[in-house]
């Protein structure tokens, strides 16, 4: 059981115009190598800023973080990331936005034709092949999220840090995209840590899901193992006991535990 | 409850409502347009449907109008005022000048396309200076904030300078006064420039400077995949306020230095008191002014992403 990502005692501190403003504090939390955990927790409790620690675009103002063994000392390409707000660059179509990523990570090793083809096969992966050469402001919401989530899978990354990814999707859609990553990180052996709002979806993908306190000064409120044997169906377990008892204690934490606070 | 007095006002169009008020001046006006329209209408209408003129060709007819009506008024003021030529003598004239825009007797004495191209080279060369000088400066006061800091005292001071006022300097330094010409335009267009471009990068996105770090992509990839991209829109429009303020400029300063140019050749023409050619160079400067100004545009067009 190895200790991919350890983040210990880790808070985060906001200046702002008018002083400080704590979004995090204590955060402990520890995640295997090829483990699947889900962020979930009201809107504006820091799940965002506890991914954005990970992914190194902040550094905390308290305590340590280390991936495989080393500090995170900044962002780099071993960690994929999937941003809430898809930031595709406007000015690429959706091959080149990708193409951007694949070739910083392969660009030293492989062929032109060979990255082309990676690129390819990542928009494949979301279906959308025929939006190529589109460009972001051309395509939806949804799929600018997909072109999002292809560019951060084309990069193969150890870990994967994904914010709300599946957020602006219809639920077709999305239970699809949901398998299709079930499947990739399976044969990839990923990493992830991913932000949700949705109790199923934290359920059906996670190992475990950690459950946020609302903010101010937010913290890990509670750990659920989920447990259920992989590969899960979506149908057989609609009516699984053990599935429904997970979503049970996450929804109690959410709407019982957490709910008075954030109104 | 707003829906029904709306399909009123549709179902009862202007004329109904003059007809209620006869005491409007414009009202007997109208009611005969109306009456004549009417008296056309059999005429044009084949029962089944309205036809429409197409928007362009109204467009097209209210520009005309316009340009009508001005010369209509030129033509009033030139009966009361001896002084101002007529349409009619200012249109002889530019027939005489345009057929021959590009003759050469002597070095004060060229056509009127020489002298445009003059100007025009003059704003090339001050402004392509500027250009040089004046966008990566941008991008480093808008990339670092201390040299922000160190430039703010500075343009704030300098940009309301009327460009003229450089000139004597320029006239000292240069010693001439093609280069004390193209030294101003220089001047005038670097403001816009800096500020623009500095603007350009310090709206960039904290989006796309994440996606940088994520990808952690060299400097420069940074700069060509994400800071350029980003900040050309408005470089572009620092470049079309540039050219807009430098052709304003040329002119006067031609006027100042003499020479070959559009601003010179008015001064000239003064001196001889040719105001027909006066109120041909003024439309001249104006058409050429619109042209620089359209194909900024066009260019601002082809390269904005949105
Ligand atoms: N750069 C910043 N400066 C100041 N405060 C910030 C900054 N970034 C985030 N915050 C604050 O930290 C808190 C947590 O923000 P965060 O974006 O992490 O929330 P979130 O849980 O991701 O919310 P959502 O589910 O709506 O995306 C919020 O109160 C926010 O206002
Ligand atoms: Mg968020």
């Amino acid at each position: 059981m190895e200790k991919f990502l350890r983040v210990e005692s880790v808070g985060m501190k906001f200046e702002t115009k008018k002083g400080d403003f704590v979004a995090l504090t204590g955060i402990d939390l520890t995640i295997r190598k090829g483990e699947f955990v889900s962020l979930i927790g009201h809107s504006g409790c820091g799940k965002s800023t506890l991914l954005n620690l990970v992914a190194g675009l902040l550094r905390p103002t308290e305590g340590a973080m280390l991936l495989a063994e080393r500090e995170i000392a900044g962002p780099g390409p071993d960690r994929g990331v999937v941003f809430q707000n898809h930031s595709l660059l406007p000015w690429l179509t959706c091959f080149e936005n990708i193409h951007l990523a694949v070739e910083r990570v392969f660009g030293a090793g492989e062929s032109k034709a060979q990255l082309n083809e990676r690129v390819s096969r990542a928009l494949d992966l979301v279906h959308l092949t025929p939006a190529a050469q589109k460009y972001p402001h051309e395509i939806s919401g949804g799929m600018k999220q997909r072109v999002g989530i292809a560019r951060a899978l084309s990069m193969e990354p150890k870990m994967l840090l994904l914010d709300e990814p599946f957020g602006a999707l219809d639920a077709l859609t999305r239970a699809h995209l949901q398998d299709e990553l079930v499947k990739i990180v399976a044969a990839a052996g990923s990493t992830v840590l991913m932000v949700t709002h949705d109790v199923d979806e934290a359920v059906l993908l996670s190992d475990r899901v950690v459950m946020m306190t609302n903010g101010p000064a937010a913290t890990i409120g509670e750990v659920l193992e989920v447990g259920l044997p992989r590969p899960r169906n979506r149908l057989a377990l609609a009516n699984d006991a053990r599935y429904m008892a997970c979503r049970r204690s996450v929804l109690e934490f959410l709407y019982q535990k957490q709910l008075k606070e954030a109104a | 409850m707003s829906a029904i007095p709306l399909r009123k006002d549709a179902l009862f169009p202007t004329p109904v409502l003059v007809h209620s008020s006869p005491a409007h001046p414009a009202a007997p006006v109208i009611e005969e347009r109306a009456r004549k329209a009417a008296a056309k209408a059999p005429a044009t209408g084949t029962g089944y449907r309205r036809v429409r003129a197409p928007e362009w060709l109204v467009s097209a007819l209210a520009m005309a109008l316009g340009i009508a009506a001005c010369v209509a008024v030129w033509e009033m003021v030139s009966k009361f005022n001896a002084s101002i030529p007529n349409p009619a003598v200012v249109g002889k004239a530019a027939i005489a000048i345009f057929s021959d825009p590009f003759y050469r007797k002597g070095p004060n004495d060229q056509g009127i396309g020489w002298n445009v191209l003059m100007s025009l080279q003059r704003v090339g060369i001050g402004f392509g200076l500027a250009a040089l000088v004046g966008i990566p400066l941008g991008f480093a006061v808008g990339r670092f904030r201390f040299l922000s800091d160190m430039a703010a005292p500075i343009i704030a001071i300098l940009k309301p300078v009327s460009p003229l006022a450089w000139l004597p300097i320029g006239l000292l330094v240069f010693k001439a006064a093609n280069p004390a010409a193209i030294y101003v335009i220089f001047v005038c267009s670097l403001w816009p420039m800096i500020v623009n471009t500095a603007v350009g990068v310090r709206q960039i996105p904290q989006d796309y400077l994440n996606v940088a770090r994520v990808l952690n992509l060299s400097e420069w990839k940074v700069f060509t995949k994400i800071l350029f991209p980003a900040v050309l829109p408005y470089m572009i429009t620092g470049v079309r306020l540039s050219v807009g303020v430098a052709w304003l400029v040329i002119v006067a300063a031609e006027m100042l230095t003499g020479g070959v140019g559009i601003g010179f050749w008015v001064w000239d023409e003064w001196n001889n008191l040719k105001v027909e050619h006066i109120i041909i160079a003024i439309i001249t400067i104006g058409v050429v002014g619109l042209a620089l100004e359209y194909v900024m545009v066009m260019l601002a067009k082809r390269f904005s992403y949105n």
